[in-house]
């Protein structure tokens, strides 16, 4: 299945190139170029070559100690939703009805926090969760268990969880029905045959077959967790304290908050950097799998 | 289908109840407060409304300031969807049928722009959109939501694409079609769902985007998620109207979903199953 080579393909990629250019390299080279001067306000900069960076990546500086702080908070936050979300993915996308009105309805209920705005839903949450006003909130402290998470960091990271898993794990679950649906019946008549036990068939053709889409699960949640704001700002505006303060959240208070331009463009800076890293790193993973399942449907 | 795709036990139904509950509970506690006045908000905690009032709704509907975020938004995601799906297709036709110098690369890089956080192009986003004079327009945060939406549109289109086989382009050129009228009258009804899905996620990211669509607006052009953040008033936060303008903003979604529902899993899929 080789493609034909025709460097005329670019005139059709032109018009994405250039429109993605210009939304991501004019406003790179303005963050390059903030990030090695100074400035004290009035529009005058100075130059600071590497100061920043050196700042950043030195933890025992205050914007590097912070940094670091925000980058393992955020990894810490990527790992717990990961490790709930795409096991609870699967175990709903197993469970998913298969035929007649209930699928359609059940895929309706779940898209639907996929395509509520990201501050509503941190405002969702906050009524939800709130122990004056909200039902979660007052029913957890009606059974004696005291929780309050703008003043709790533990109940704030908790919330903030909860708040994830219900507002991404039906992207999982949606990703891993696709992949589901994919499989032949005849994989399943050929296990009951051979008397394959549920667990068999689950390890031995439901998740080889969901591996693709759960990469792409994978990915798409660790990249969007990695740059969460909007649901946490609202929710819990990076506090109490700093505790729930993700690189995003950080990042944004530094640049529209403070108008510390040249700490901000470093930041945002390595902040890119890292993403790209952990991107590239994927989508090798990803084209390699699809080399893979390529050659196994057609071997020679 | 065989008896191993049917929700076998008890336990899976179980396990989609309790799973459905837990996606519909908050959000009936918004629709419920939605529906209450604030003086029965801040005093009791009540499951369904004592007093009802549509008080909330009745405000939103009759202050300019409130429907216009509503048109704003829906401008913006409506001319970000078109830009990008128009300019898309024939990259992803591209990606699909033809190896090219630096193929892999431009691929890679586009979608790195799909992963690149919003708060990293936020401030560099306003002086760019300043300094060409598109600031606080409807074409600001359409263009800038194309730095993530375009590159998703590509990705999705090229899985839906490659699915076609290529013998049909070759019958088509044998048949004396040329390229532009192949691609518009046969080609795209071919792929005429994985158009609706890729429209669908442009048409979601865009939607439920915050952090630049603010950054990008004053007020001429401001969202309604924006708005919202004004419930803040000298007497405290009017939960009721805030309630209410969050149960209007998943209405659209909602509406969306519902035209798109027999292609959800397929999509979310980018068409790559």
């Amino acid at each position: 299945m080789d493609k034909p080579v025709n460097n005329r393909a670019w005139l059709l990629v032109a018009p994405v190139f250039l429109i993605v250019a210009f939304s991501a390299i004019v406003p790179i080279m303005t963050v390059v170029n903030y990030s090695v001067q100074d400035t004290f306000g009035n529009n005058q900069f100075f130059w600071n070559g590497l100061g920043w960076f050196q700042e950043l990546l030195d933890p025992s500086t205050e914007l590097g100690g912070r940094f670091l702080d925000a980058l393992w908070r955020n990894l810490l936050f990527s790992a717990i939703i990961l490790a709930i979300e795409v096991p609870l993915g699967i175990l709903v996308a197993l469970s998913m009805p298969r035929e007649g009105w209930k699928v359609a309805a059940t895929l309706v209920v779940m898209a639907l926090p996929l395509l509520i705005p990201w501050n509503v839903v941190g405002t969702i949450w906050q009524v939800f969760a709130r122990a004056d006003i909200g039902l979660a909130g007052w029913a957890i402290n009606a059974l004696g268990i005291d929780y309050n998470y703008t003043g709790d960091p533990l109940a704030a990271w908790i919330t903030i969880v909860v708040m994830d898993v219900w507002h991404w794990t039906s992207l999982v679950a949606l990703l891993c029905y696709a992949g589901l649906k994919s499989i032949p019946d005849a994989y399943y008549q050929a296990a009951r045959i051979d008397g394959a036990s549920r667990w068999a068939v689950f390890t031995t053709i439901q998740l080889p077959k969901m591996k693709r889409v759960l990469l792409i699960a994978v990915l798409l949640r660790f990249m969007d967790s990695f740059m969460i704001y909007t649901e946490p700002f609202v929710l819990t505006g990076g506090g109490p304290g700093n505790a729930t303060t993700f690189l995003s959240i950080d990042l944004v208070k530094i640049a529209l908050g403070q108008f510390d331009l040249g700490k901000a463009a470093a930041m945002s800076l390595v902040y890119n950097l890292i993403v790209l890293a952990l991107c590239w790193v994927f989508y090798t993973v990803m084209t390699n799998t699809g080399t893979e399942r390529r050659q196994e449907e057609n071997p020679a | 289908m065989s008896a191993h795709m049917q929700p076998s036990s008890r336990g899976g139904t179980l396990v989609m109840v309790l799973y459905l509950a837990f996606l519909i509970l908050p959000i009936y506690w918004l629709v419920n407060m939605s529906l209450k006045t604030n003086f029965e908000i801040n005093t009791t905690v009540t499951l369904w409304p004592n007093d009802i009032t549509f008080e909330h709704y009745i405000k939103i509907f009759t202050d300019a300031s409130w429907y216009s975020g509503y048109i704003n938004s829906l401008t913006y995601v409506a001319l970000n969807t078109v830009i990008s799906i128009t300019l898309a297709l024939p990259a992803a036709y591209a990606f699909s049928r033809y190896s090219f110098v630096g193929e892999k690369h431009l691929f890679f890089w586009l979608l790195s722009n799909r992963m690149a956080p919003p708060a990293v192009f936020a401030l560099p986003f306003f002086n760019l959109y300043s300094a060409i004079g598109l600031f606080d327009t409807p074409w600001a945060v359409a263009l800038a939501h194309c730095l993530f939406n375009v590159p998703l549109a590509v990705w999705i289109l090229e899985g839906f694409m490659s699915g076609v086989p290529r013998e049909i382009d070759e019958t088509a050129a044998i048949d004396g079609y040329s390229f532009p009228r192949f691609f518009i009258k046969i080609f795209m009804p071919l792929i005429a769902s994985g158009i609706g899905v890729a429209a669908f996620f442009c048409f979601m990211f865009s939607w439920v985007e915050l952090l630049l669509a603010r950054t990008l607006t004053a007020s001429n052009a401001k969202p309604i998620a924006v708005t919202m953040t004004r419930t803040v008033s000298a007497a405290g936060m009017d939960w009721g109207l805030l309630a209410a303008a969050g149960v209007l903003t998943i209405i659209p979604g909602a509406l969306v979903i519902w035209f798109v529902r027999n292609y959800i899993a397929k999509g979310f899929a980018l068409g790559r199953v």
